[in-house]
């Protein structure tokens, strides 16, 4: 492949890591230009982490998504140095990733006007640094609420501030969020997350490489294959093995019905917040048999670590293959009908179209991808544009709609269930021959990445492992840059309409608290 | 208004029937659940969820989530407790009236799970709340967490 013609000049000395995925160090000054550079032309950031290298000596890294390729760009920090030039200004969402580099880590962006911290709440004290090597203060840890952070506040007089969470009225994960309005009408909204942190990162420090897939698989529930598979992905491309077709083939299998069971239970869960019960006991009903489904055929609800580093855990018999093919074709039918009757459902239509909305030039200010990017125009989708196998012996089509409104992420959410359900039927029609699972002999280091289109959008994860061990493990999900954006989504709609805002994101709380 | 009650004359009943409960507790047949995520990866969420659906028949069970800790009688706890929920798990275990019982649900709510052993981390629910039921697995599956709760509402032993 020509490198030249893949990244600007100015990103300099760019290697090859594997297929599309593309790696170069760079400097303090390169890294804001390449950052500049990369934006200009189209680029998407995906995440920006960092890494202790013990004795104060910090890396920190980026993961820009093109249309074709990735490229992972590594910041080695001078001696002593604990600050980095901020991406804030050019890739808006960098700014809470930035906050939560310097809670973990104690290295600070500069530039960035944001200096509260993020990730950090009140039950450790400011001077431990997690992800800096060296012993936790066990006595100072404790269970302190959170009770100084600097909201910002609107000065108009007239308005008047609603706080909401960490504890929800519904079975949803912890957040703060924080309305001020006028009236009914919301001027502004401020979310706190941070609530579910678990400090991942740091109890991936030292796993065994095989033993980390676990943890992987519980980084976001609903998500645990994506995770699982990047977690693999990463593995293996340090390993340098690559995989049967059959196994990939089953990998995409799991994938999709990852996806099937959260857009049904979307969908539904939508309706209900429009106060169409109807469609939450229908969609419900679809996700529960596919559900039980899953763990007759793969052993387990949710699919959790059913793909393993080598390929998948869980074989499929020509029966169970003809079971889910025959269930793929029978959904299909139902779901034809029930979309029909819910997009002619004129009290449903009300409630949904025109709220919540997200312009293509607003989704292209924030660098929206996944899902919700897809309902503003933003045409990003690994499974079509990187092709990963097993999507390039199967090809996917991606689902568009242009009025970012919450009716269009519903719309995709359908069109995406019909894509992923005839997707499934071709597979499961033509599945490979051959070894479901491969040994996966790894080397005693290395660092590799692993970056999948999970329902949501792109997760990715990156590891480094030394003496056999995990060194670093970044596990990063697409919420953290599709958060910022609801914020701005619930703006001129009023505060009822939220829960139904909020629904047609579903972002993860975990993902994004590690 | 037609379509929708020929799809859901469709789908009919599904899942099986609910058992009918004779024995009364202290909580008699009716419980009201208040439940709180304090740290889970939303795992245990979707199990919750999924309980709500129309295959497993909870409020037919006498079984109803409230979304007031006030209104409830049981506290349905998911998550290793992370150090930064524990004070909103505390308040809103304060805010129930009693009798009240707390259940611990999955392995992180009662062990700790994958979590266990990291500085954000307070431990199992037990080393924040009493706790009087315990429903493990990665999630349960929503059965289990029927039996559990319907143990517990039965249960006369009261904190």
């Amino acid at each position: 492949m020509n490198q030249e013609a893949i990244f600007p000049e100015t990103v300099g000395a760019v290697s090859n890591l594997s297929g599309p995925l593309f790696c170069v160090e760079t400097d303090m000054t390169g890294w804001q230009i390449i950052a500049q550079e990369l934006q200009q032309q189209g680029a998407r950031l995906l995440g920006i982490w960092g890494e202790s290298l013990g004795d104060l000596s910090f890396l920190i890294h980026a993961l820009f998504l093109q249309k074709n390729n990735c490229l992972w760009c590594r910041l080695r920090l001078p001696e002593t140095a604990e600050e980095f030039p901020s991406l804030s200004a050019i890739f808006p969402t960098a700014s809470r990733q930035e906050r939560a580099i310097a809670d973990l880590l104690g290295v600070h962006a500069q530039g960035n006007t944001d200096r509260r911290p993020w990730l950090r709440h009140a039950a450790w004290p400011a001077s431990f640094f997690p992800l800096r090597q060296g012993p936790i203060p066990q006595a100072e840890l404790g269970v302190q609420g959170d009770t100084d952070y600097a909201y910002v506040t609107l000065s108009d007089e007239n308005s008047h501030e609603i706080p909401v969470g960490p504890v929800h009225a519904g079975t949803i994960e912890p957040g703060h969020f924080r309305f001020t309005c006028l009236g009914e009408q919301v001027l502004h909204l401020e979310e706190r997350l941070g609530y579910t942190h678990k400090g991942v990162e740091r109890l991936f420090h030292g796993l065994d490489p095989i033993g980390g897939l676990t943890l992987a698989g519980r980084i976001s529930g609903d998500n645990t294959v994506a995770y699982a598979w990047a977690y693999s992905m990463a593995l293996e491309n340090i390993a340098g093995i690559t995989l049967p077709d059959r196994a990939t083939a089953l990998r995409g299998i799991c994938l999709e019905r990852e996806r099937l069971a959260n857009h049904l239970g979307d969908l539904g869960a939508m309706g209900n917040d429009a106060g169409l019960a109807f469609a939450l006991t229908q969609m419900m009903a679809l996700k529960e048999e596919l559900l039980q489904g899953n763990e007759r055929i793969f052993g387990h609800r949710y699919l959790m670590d059913v793909v393993c580093p080598g390929g998948v855990a869980v074989d499929l018999s020509a029966d169970a293959s003809r079971q889910l093919c025959a269930s793929a074709t029978r959904w299909q039918e139902r779901l034809q009908d029930l979309e029909l009757l819910l997009r002619e459902h004129a009290g449903l239509r009300d409630r949904l179209v025109g709220t919540g909305s997200i312009t293509p030039a607003r989704a292209v200010h924030w660098g929206m991808g996944g899902l919700a990017g897809r309902a503003s125009n933003q045409a990003w989708d690994l499974r079509v544009h990187l092709m990963p196998a097993p999507y390039d012996r199967f090809p996917m089509t991606i689902a568009l709609a242009s009025e970012g409104d919450v009716a269009a992420r519903w719309a995709v959410r359908f069109a995406e269930v019909f894509t992923s359900l005839r997707w499934q039927e071709e597979v499961l029609a033509a599945l490979p021959e051959g070894s479901h699972q491969i040994p996966c002999a790894l080397p005693k280091q290395g660092q590799g990445l692993g970056i999948v289109e999970g329902w949501r959008g792109e997760v990715f994860v990156a590891l480094r492992l030394e003496a056999g061990k995990i060194a670093r493990c970044h596990p990063h999900d697409p919420s953290w840059s599709l958060w910022p954006v609801l914020e701005e989504a619930v703006l001129q709609d009023i505060v009822a309409d939220f829960p139904l805002i909020n629904k047609s994101f579903n972002l993860s709380y975990s993902g994004q608290d590690l | 208004m037609y379509r929708i009650l020929k799809e859901a004359w469709r789908l009919g009943k599904v899942g099986r029937s609910v058992p009918h409960h004779k024995s009364a507790g202290v909580l008699a047949r009716s419980a009201a659940i208040r439940h709180v995520d304090a740290g889970s990866c939303n795992g245990c969420e979707l199990e919750i969820q999924a309980l709500g659906g129309p295959h497993y028949g909870l409020e037919q069970a006498g079984l109803r989530f409230t979304a007031s800790p006030r209104h409830a009688d049981i506290l349905l706890v998911t998550g290793p407790v992370s150090r930064h929920m524990a004070a909103a798990l505390q308040d809103t275990y304060n805010a129930m009236a009693h009798p009240k019982k707390v259940l611990a649900l999955g392995d992180c709510a009662c062990t700790g799970g994958v979590f266990k052993g990291s500085y954000a981390i307070v431990g199992p629910v037990e080393s924040v709340l009493p706790v009087q039921g315990r429903c493990p697995g990665c999630p349960p599956k929503p059965e289990k967490i029927l039996e559990a709760l319907d143990a517990l509402r039965n249960d006369q032993v009261v904190p």
